[in-house]
């Protein structure tokens, strides 16, 4: 049995009356905190790397910082400590670059167990494959357009 | 006194930017994909029309760090390689320049993957 | 039969059930009421699909040793999970010598079960039938949803998929009181909630229509039954069906409850709107009201297993979420 589009609307505005709330304040709080916090780390390594490779051009520092933030994100998720951040982060810990590499690592330990190649390498990209797609069509669009001004 | 005027403006930035990400989760229910893909193509253009490069020099990392940067790193890349070498250049340049991040991201999230396992939760 | 609702004139007894139960059910509320409670949800198993498997396998199995008999002695098994292709139960039945029925409706599969089940025996056409459910966390969440290891925050409306397998053994003969004695089949309802985590909204409706439907076919009042309990709702999806009632004159609000609701402590677990599965009403019903019933504390119980039938599928092609619900009357004979 379907419900008729009119009557669908009126059921809708009646679920939305009895459902909860989303609790925007306390979630926005969390995701500033910990969106702030993890910025706060990549200045450090990046300000550490810097200290100790003072012959590292800008481009190398932000390379290294990039990576290591991927690194420490990657271990965590293996560790299933990630998650506990991003249930408690939102947008706070998918933002960074670190939800990236959380985004490319998480289906790729849940999908090992269908093989390497079909499962772990096969979906690695399953949530990160559209920003590599849209990033860099969007970069090469953004090239042929300085080309011509 | 310097050094914590820097942090400042990293926490206060960063944190910024992720507090937009959770209005538009709030709102929208957008899921973490299209959170991602929304923010790298805000980097990308704030990079095009040259804004990105402000906020950079003003929060560093807190700029930086978010996925805007790898957005502003693709867009600066086609740029230049637009610039020096044509359209070659600009086919290229933008994956040239988030090589350390994609490369690490692939090599590191493969190493990881097969050596550790998903835990459920309680 | 009247209209939709089966009556099982030749009554159906319920003589045993066997529980296992996760260890996040383990620390709820019911936990005196399940048989075993799992320390682990892998069981040492190389997946979970697998664990599942093996949760399953060992709720039947229990359910013939506590009763004595030996998998040749049913005549008919019927199971489902929620899973691809349900293969949690057709792989269980692997392990277990005897014909099977592989059935699907999402979380209502364990009422499809049992309303099979006992118009076979109630006819007269087998004796002695076995209905199981199983469902698990982490392998729903991974099809349903998204990797275990993402961070990502769970909704204000999310539910918790129930971990746990649940058996019960249907027979003729009468060793307990405890019997089916009507089952209304519900029709899939759809009223165009397209938000995959709200599955609360999504089967309220369908709940309503089958109580309405039952109480109608049988001529019976809300107040004839000691309680009648839902399968899994949640808590904003009860408290929508009980004003979705009130409208239509029935008033739920005093021997009402929901198993999703019950099966989990909501504030300390951090579950949300409650659980959700097949196996949350298997469990409550198998643990919980089927020792209620056995104590002679409920005399009448009507049970309405709820499910919403969607797929990932489905809901990344913008389709609504249809719900279904089917009623069962258990009453003491």
């Amino acid at each position: 049995m379907m419900l008729d589009k009119e009557k669908q609307k009126e059921y809708l505005a009646e679920v939305r009356k009895e459902m909860p709330k989303t609790k925007h304040f306390s979630t926005m709080l969390k995701a500033f905190i910990t969106g702030g916090l993890i910025c706060c780390v990549g200045q450090s390594i990046s300000l550490l790397i810097k200290h100790f490779f003072p012959e590292f051009d800008e481009k190398t520092v932000s390379g290294f910082t990039t990576m290591f933030m991927i690194l420490i994100t990657c271990v965590l998720t293996g560790f299933g400590i990630y998650d506990k951040i991003g249930s408690f982060g939102g947008a706070g810990s998918i933002i960074p670059i670190t939800g990236f590499a959380n985004s490319i690592v998480s289906p790729a330990i849940e999908h090992k167990r269908e093989g390497i190649i079909l499962g772990l390498c096969a979906n690695m990209f399953s949530i990160a494959g559209p920003v590599i797609v849209f990033g860099i069509s969007a970069s090469i669009l953004v090239g042929i357009i300085y080309l011509f001004i | 006194m310097e050094i914590f005027l820097t942090y400042l403006k990293v926490f206060l930035v960063g944190g910024g930017i992720c507090l937009i990400g959770q209005i538009l989760i709030n709102l929208t229910k957008m899921t973490s994909a299209r959170i991602l893909v929304t923010f790298l193509l805000t980097g990308i253009f704030l990079e095009a029309i040259g804004v990105f490069e402000h906020i950079k020099n003003f929060a560093q990392a807190g700029a930086t760090i978010p996925i805007l940067g790898f957005g502003s790193n693709l867009a600066k890349g086609a740029i230049e390689g637009a610039k020096s070498s044509g359209l070659f250049g600009a086919l290229t340049g933008g994956v040239k320049a988030v090589a350390a991040g994609l490369g690490g991201a692939i090599f590191i999230g493969f190493i990881i993957g097969v050596i550790s396992n998903a835990h459920s939760k309680s | 039969m009247k209209n939709h609702t089966i009556i099982f004139n030749n009554p159906v007894y319920i003589n045993e059930t066997a529980t296992i139960a996760g260890p996040k059910e383990g620390k709820g509320p019911l936990k005196n009421y399940y048989n075993n409670i799992l320390e682990n949800d892998l069981l040492k198993e190389k997946s979970y699909e697998k664990a599942e498997i093996k949760i399953h396998t060992s709720a039947i199995k229990q359910l013939l040793n506590r009763s004595n008999l030996t998998s040749k002695d049913i005549d008919c098994y019927f199971g489902g999970d929620l899973l691809d292709e349900i293969i949690s139960s057709s792989f269980t039945m692997r392990e277990i010598d005897g014909p099977f029925f592989g059935i699907y409706n999402a979380c209502a599969t364990f009422a499809e079960g049992l309303i099979l089940a006992s118009c076979l025996i109630s006819g007269r056409l087998i004796n002695r039938a076995v209905c199981s459910v199983s469902s698990h966390f982490a392998t729903a969440e991974r099809q349903y949803r998204n990797p275990l290891e993402l961070g990502s925050q769970r909704t204000p409306l999310s539910q918790w998929t129930v971990t746990g397998g649940a058996a019960a053994l249907l027979e003729t003969s009468n060793k307990t009181n405890i019997a089916i004695t009507y089952g209304t089949v519900g029709k899939v309802v759809d009223f165009g909630v397209t938000d995959a985590n709200n599955m609360g909204a999504a089967m309220a409706p369908a709940a309503l229509d089958t109580i309405m439907t039952h109480l109608g076919d049988t001529g019976r009042d809300v107040d004839y039954y000691d309680l009648i309990v839902t399968g899994d709702l949640g808590h904003a999806g009860s408290r929508l069906l009980i004003t979705m009632a009130k409208s239509k004159g029935i008033d739920l609000t005093k021997n009402y409850n929901d198993c999703g609701v019950l099966i989990y402590n909501r504030e300390a677990q951090k579950v949300e709107q409650g659980g959700s599965g097949p196996c949350c009403s298997g469990l409550v019903f198998c643990g919980y009201l089927y020792t209620k019933l056995k104590m002679g504390i409920y005399k009448k119980i009507l049970l309405v297993p709820t499910g919403a039938l969607l797929s990932k599928t489905s809901s990344l092609q913008k389709e609504s979420i249809p719900g279904i619900a089917h009623a069962l009357s258990i009453e003491l004979v």
